[in-house]
């Protein structure tokens, strides 16, 4: 809630954009708590950052809002914690420097979150196969032959990433300096997480919007300092801004407009077109010129946006098939016939055995996961929804004459996507009669109103082109 | 005999202009007034089959009537009980009838009521054990009241007597009716029923010009005609199709439900963590399970861009699979088949007239199905209808995309647009599209548009001052408040009621 309130204020322009600092410790940066990472852990979760906030006051309310926080996170950008998991520490209970290793879980022991007991790995798989709020995320190491692990230099374990923290380490309403460690399979949202956490928390700390780094020492020997919240120089155009948006402003004011979107930015003093921008480590939306030209646009508000008309000159065109298609509905609804719309996925047993027909597998297109047994596959003919719509009519009065004209799907090896759609058309009589005569009726004259002869058969040379009907076996 | 009661009104309203009471009439082959009620039931019926002809008018009025019950029935045949006691014994001097006599001569009930009504009306007298007649002769006031009530319906003597009698439980009161005729507007003395069709015969033997004519009634319903009808959501559709080949719209060929993971989202700028590719949003197929590979070196670049950027982006920075990129699946939209015709468009080869080939500028449009693996609800299905329209050109902007919407909306009667910031993947800016829905007194999302990411167009090889604009809705949303249907299987899929089909109107927008 705090972000969106500054956010509107930024846009309001009644404050401008806090930064948010690195400080180092009193000593200097040979004095950051240091986290040495094992080898092994490339092994299952590879990428690792941390962070420290130091001096934070919590409230009952920001407390709440720091563990929502994290939640949120882990169930949208950590895609359910499987690309990046949080967890956060007392760090007055523990003793630097850290290690971030990876071992065999039976070799893991430790009293996990809200736990009496100590467990070994192997222990807490099955003890939290029954609580479901942590089961679901069992399986993102259960399997592995280590798992990954953080502890401080008295063997005291600060979390089992992605499952759970220790008891030891909790944080509480009187926690005052907090570690934050991050485990990850994705490097890029790593960073983005990690920023995030750090950003929206820092104001609780007792020199508001500053947050102290962390040194990695990693299995080669080589280091580096998280977080990294220094911002990303970008350009933006202001021609280019201007032919995306429609608008026609200055350099000047499109950087006042970004500025109400807490971007940084100011015109090139070389470069009357050009704005400079930093894009500071809360924006990872950022990716492209276009991003900062929405803001811009965004700032200016779509419905400011003059409304002109592309100039661009085309002629219509429909697609032979559709005008084909129309043609066989509108006659058919002129001949007193109705057009349905049944679905296109099927059951296995309505596409085959309820049509007498054998699945040979080479025709039909089967789905992998559906949600319903209604959907197992993808329709080869138009008969079985007709036939479903006749049994849903019961109550109408019979005859029953009903039609469709759609796609159907097969298996096509030449094509690149292994499949294509043929448009079909059928009908349907129900009647207290079969009535064969009466569907063939219709179909002989939908033959007709497309100007395609009747003939013997193919072998008679007259006809160049025409149709005619045979028995088929099945 | 019907008929003949119908002349026989005609012909008297003919005479007399007016029955004052339908009483009097002597109907045929009979010989008295029509006094009866069985005689009024048989003129009311004719009265009525006139009236239907506006040949007369009546007016209906209620008597009160009499007739007898069984008992009194007997009475008028043999007599009151009291008489037929007078009746069964002698005078005085003559022989003696005892009481026990009595009983066999009458009857035991005749007797015992007769006897208490003759003594008190000193017709008998008693001596000894003996009944005797007290006086020679009598008069049966009692039967001859019984046979004044069959003829005429009551008593002269009025209503004490009559309650008399009720009270001897003789007679029981009756309401009857009786009318008075008059003549109506139509009135004529023939009978003849009038015509409720002209037909051929009677065009060919002139009896049309001699016929009366029963009149239309224009309350009913005329006879529905027996015909087809086309879907109202494909009504809807065509209304669609004809809104974007007005504006100069291109039909794109959309018939491909199976697309790979690599059209339907890698090209589209859509990560390949983003939920939307879940198991649970979207429909993968088992077989066949992986595409072909598309175009090697368009899927580089397609590739590089979500890695490590390009084209003047940073790019996702997130792992790539190759494999995700070949999985098949349902379209979950279908601007997977837009990103293969612009794609097409980029790779253009060049023609006649010194046509180089490559980019130029087009609106193309589409309206087909497209499928969620989501649960199913009163308005969600797993498979629904998207509308789609792509416009690109060099140098156009987002106010172009805001005229166009004003544009294509106004010719559905919707004129008071907003625009609100949203996300796509595949779209930056993004804009969802609100109308003032004049019933529900609110706006109402009608809409998704947004300008093509350079991600997305550059890598398959448009210019860079190439814009595209692309916009979309579903098709069932404005169908089902177009009809007032609140369920979507209403609508499409086999449940839906073929007579609601043939119902549904046309749609005008």
């Amino acid at each position: 809630m705090t972000c969106i309130a500054r956010a509107l204020r930024v846009f309001l322009n009644l404050e401008t954009c806090p930064q948010v600092k690195l400080v180092l410790p009193a000593g200097g940066e040979k004095d950051l708590l240091t986290c040495h990472i094992a080898s092994e852990t490339a092994k299952i979760r590879p990428y690792t950052a941390a962070a420290i906030l130091r001096n934070v006051r919590f409230t009952q309310s920001n407390y709440d809002s720091f563990i929502e926080l994290q939640d949120k996170l882990h169930q949208n950008i950590c895609r359910k914690r499987q690309l990046v998991s949080i967890g956060t520490h007392d760090l007055d209970t523990l003793k630097p420097p850290f290690r971030y290793e990876a071992r065999s879980p039976t070799n893991i022991n430790f009293i996990p979150l809200n736990k009496q007991k100590s467990y070994n790995g192997q222990e807490l798989m099955t003890a939290y196969e029954s609580e479901k709020h942590l089961a679901r995320y069992l399986h993102l190491i259960r399997d592995s032959p280590v798992y990954p692990v953080w502890y401080d230099s008295n063997e005291q374990v600060l979390s089992l990433p992605p499952i759970i923290n220790s008891e030891h380490s909790k944080i509480n309403l009187n926690t005052r300096n907090i570690f934050i460690e991050l485990t990850a399979l994705d490097e890029t949202k790593l960073a983005i997480v990690l920023n995030i956490v750090c950003i929206m928390f820092a104001e609780y700390c007792e020199v508001p919007f500053t947050v102290e780094p962390v040194r990695l020492v990693w299995p080669d020997g080589k280091e580096t300092i998280t977080p990294d919240l220094s911002s990303r120089a970008m350009t933006a155009s202001a021609e280019y801004i201007n032919s995306c948006t429609g608008v026609s402003l200055s350099a000047l004011e499109i950087s006042d407009l970004l500025k109400r979107m807490t971007l940084e930015a100011q015109p090139s003093s070389s470069n009357p077109d050009e704005i400079l921008v930093q894009v500071p480590a809360w924006r990872p939306d950022i990716l492209h010129e276009c991003d900062i030209m929405e803001d811009a646009a965004i700032a200016y508000g779509f419905n400011n946006l003059p409304k002109t008309f592309p100039t661009t000159n085309t002629v219509a065109q429909q697609l032979p098939v559709s005008k084909l298609c129309d043609v066989v509905r509108r006659e058919w609804a002129y001949a007193g016939w109705v057009e349905v719309l049944p679905l296109i996925l099927c059951s296995h047993d309505e596409n085959f055995a309820w049509m007498n027909r054998k699945d040979d597998c080479t025709q039909v297109v089967k789905l992998a996961n559906p949600k319903s047994q209604e959907y197992q596959v993808v329709r080869t003919s138009l008969l079985p929804g007709l036939l479903k719509t006749v049994r849903e009519n019961k109550a109408h009065p019979l005859p029953i004459k009903v039609f469709e004209t759609s796609d159907i799907v097969i298996k096509d090896s030449t094509a690149e996507r292994e499949t294509r759609n043929i448009r079909h058309a059928a009908a349907v009589w129900c009647n207290k009669t079969a009535g064969f005569e009466v569907v063939h009726g219709l179909f002989d004259r939908i033959m007709a109103m497309l100007e395609v002869p009747r003939i013997a058969d193919e072998k008679k040379e007259s006809a160049k082109f025409g149709y005619y009907l045979r028995e088929i076996d099945g | 005999m019907a008929e003949a009661i119908q002349q026989l009104i005609l012909d008297t309203l003919e005479k007399n202009e007016v029955i004052e009471d339908s009483r009097e009439l002597i109907l045929p082959g009979e010989a008295s007034p029509a006094v009866t009620q069985d005689a009024q039931s048989a003129i009311i019926a004719a009265l009525n089959s006139l009236l239907s002809r506006n040949m007369v008018s009546y007016e209906a009025h209620e008597i009160l009537s009499y007739c007898l019950t069984p008992e009194g029935e007997q009475i008028a045949e043999q007599g009151s009980h009291e008489a037929r006691v007078w009746a069964a014994l002698s005078e005085k001097g003559g022989n003696p009838v005892s009481i026990k006599d009595l009983k066999t001569k009458v009857g035991d009930e005749s007797a015992k009521i007769g006897q208490g009504r003759a003594f008190k009306s000193g017709w008998i007298m008693k001596d000894g054990e003996n009944l005797y007649k007290a006086v020679p002769a009598i008069k049966d006031i009692t039967q001859e009241e019984m046979k004044e009530v069959v003829a005429t319906g009551t008593l002269q003597a009025g209503e004490r007597a009559l309650a008399e009698l009720r009270k001897r439980k003789l007679i029981i009161q009756k309401k009857g009716q009786w009318y008075s005729v008059a003549k109506g507007p139509e009135f004529t003395t023939s009978t003849a029923k009038p015509e409720t069709d002209l037909t051929a015969d009677m065009i060919t033997s002139g009896s049309w010009k001699t016929s009366t004519y029963k009149k239309y009634n224009f309350d009913a319903e005329g006879i529905p005609p027996n015909g087809g009808a086309l879907h109202p959501l494909l009504k809807v559709r065509e209304e669609f199709r004809n809104i974007f080949l007005e504006m100069g719209f291109a039909e794109m060929p959309t018939s491909q439900f199976v697309e790979s993971g690599f059209w339907n989202f890698d090209t589209l700028f859509v990560p390949q963590q983003h939920p939307a590719r879940d198991l649970q949003d979207t429909f993968y197929i088992s077989d066949p399970a992986i595409s072909k590979p598309p175009p090697k070196d368009y899927y580089d670049r397609v590739s590089q861009v979500h890695t490590v950027g390009g084209f003047g982006s940073t790019g996702y920075r997130a792992p790539w699979s190759d494999e995700d990129s070949r999985k098949l699946l349902l379209r979950t939209h279908t601007t997977a088949r837009s990103a293969y015709m612009l794609y097409k468009l980029a790779t253009r080869p060049g023609g006649l007239n010194g046509d180089k080939g490559g980019f130029k500028p087009v609106k193309m449009f589409s309206i087909d199905r497209v499928f969620r693996n989501e649960a199913t609800d009163a308005t969600h299905l797993a498979e629904f209808h998207q509308v789609e329209g792509v416009v690109a050109d060099k140098g156009i902007t987002l106010g172009d995309l805001i005229g166009f919407m004003q544009t294509f909306f106004s010719k559905m009667g919707i004129t008071n647009l907003r625009f609100k910031p949203a996300y796509n993947p595949y779209t930056e800016p993004s804009l969802e599209i609100f109308a003032f829905h004049p019933m529900l007194n609110k706006w109402v999302e009608i809409g998704n548009s947004g300008m093509f990411r350079p991600e997305m167009l550059e890598p398959m090889g448009l210019p860079r001052d190439v814009h595209a604009l692309g916009w979309g809705l579903s098709l069932e949303r404005p169908t089902m408040i177009r009809y007032g249907i609140s369920n979507i299987r209403t609508l499409v899929g086999h449940k839906v009621s073929i007579e609601g089909v043939e119902k549904s109107a046309a749609v005008r927008f």
